[in-house]
């Protein structure tokens, strides 16, 4: 298979206008990523899938990533070839944070499996995927407002019994118990160090 | 009730059994428990082993699991009931007939185990619907479970008939409430005529932790 930088020339040259940025491998990440801009994603990903020297005709795996700091989420693709026994090729999209600024081209046109992961995107990160077929909730009720695995989610107190709180736990459980507030116990702990 | 223990001894030498009626009537209700056949999580691997060749369930009464809740006396919670399960979990358990019984089987069922913090786990299916048996362990051995199985049994055993059961209480209700789906968890979150938190922290005062430390 072509390294990274050989299909982000092929990228460039196929589809014209698109910006294609490599991302390094991180400890984290073992193969570098292709970074694609929203207007040219899926172009970008129907060159990939129909090219005969790539035939990408396998997407494996769609993850939202939330970067709050930044105030960017970006999806990953992860594109396997079965036709031609390679990759991971990993594809990435950012978009702003802000819910209503939120999104990105739909990639199930291109590969029909992306449907149910780019859903479970939408459910947790509240990323929009524009034209995509069934755009619901999936791992979520219908009637839950918010997307859980957002950084900045304030998930329920619901602490109101704890048989073994500590650290965070213990601030929560205090706090849902209405006992102690959160700063009388900083006072507390520094009473006890003391 | 009074009888004598030397004519039950003498009588059963020769074959034949004294004993009160009670007692035969829940040893034929303790031996043929019939379980739901339903999992959520992980437990349900180690419910498939128990009722599986190696472990038997079958030698204590309990291995026809049935497919249909109108069929079945024991519900074996046996995994992590997620927020969104909950209310299906709570209707299944609402279509059993009566007399029925409940084991929670393992650290989610009981507790929402390694969930217990996130967002979307029922902390404790006891919450909801009456249980019986709690088993803790991640997931729980196939003899926790046969000896849960047989835990409800001594308590069935031990059962008066026509007293202090729910099912011979014909004011008590039999449905349960389900809960709704609300914007962030369920609605209500705990049962409250079913559950209600220790309170732990009710009578502490920062006063009195600090004396205690």
């Amino acid at each position: 298979m072509d390294t990274v930088e050989q299909i982000r020339e092929a990228i460039l040259n196929a589809v014209p206008g698109a910006t294609v940025e490599i991302i390094p491998s991180t400890p984290a990440a073992q193969q570098p990523a292709l970074l694609v801009d929203r207007e040219h994603l899926l172009a970008a990903a129907k060159y990939l899938k129909e090219e005969a020297r790539y035939q990408f005709d396998y997407c494996s795996c769609v993850t939202g990533v939330d970067y709050l700091k930044v105030g960017q989420v970006e999806v990953v693709y992860h594109l396997y070839s079965v036709a031609l026994r390679h990759g991971p090729v990993v594809l990435k999209v950012r978009a702003p944070r802000e819910l209503d600024k939120c999104h990105v081209p739909s990639l199930t046109p291109v590969w029909r499996g992306c449907e149910f992961q780019e859903r479970e995107a939408f459910d947790l990160y509240g990323i929009k995927f524009d034209s995509h077929p069934d755009l619901r909730r999936i791992l979520m009720w219908d009637e839950f407002v918010d997307h859980p695995m957002r950084k900045d989610y304030v998930a329920p107190l619901d602490y109101e019994w704890e048989p073994t709180p500590h650290d965070e736990t213990l601030d929560r459980a205090v706090v849902a118990q209405g006992i102690i507030p959160p700063s009388a116990r900083e006072e507390l702990e520094k009473a006890k160090k003391k | 009730m009074a009888y004598d223990e030397g004519l039950k001894g003498e009588l059963q030498k020769s074959g034949i059994f004294v004993l009160p009626f009670e007692q035969l009537y829940n040893w034929g209700r303790k031996n043929s428990i019939w379980p739901l056949q339903f999992g959520l999580a992980c437990c349900a691997i180690e419910m498939i082993a128990s009722a599986a060749s190696r472990y038997d369930l079958a030698r204590f009464g309990a291995e026809v699991f049935r497919a249909t809740p109108r069929q079945a006396d024991l519900m074996i919670v046996a995994g992590t009931v997620t927020k969104k399960m909950a209310p299906q979990v709570v209707r299944l358990f609402n279509q059993m007939p009566e007399p029925k019984y409940v084991i929670a089987m393992g650290a989610c069922a009981i507790s929402g185990g390694p969930f217990k913090d996130g967002y979307n786990v029922l902390k404790g299916v006891d919450r909801f619907i009456p249980v019986d048996v709690h088993i803790p362990g991640c997931p729980p051995r196939p003899e926790a479970l046969i000896h849960s199985i047989m835990t409800l049994q001594r308590k069935i055993a031990g059962q008066v008939l026509g007293q202090d059961q729910r099912w011979y209480d014909k004011s008590a209700t039999t449905e349960f409430p389900i809960p709704a789906f609300g914007a962030h968890d369920l609605e209500p979150v705990a049962n409250p005529e079913l559950w209600h938190p220790p309170k732990q922290y009710a009578d502490v005062t920062i006063a009195e932790v600090l004396k205690k430390s």
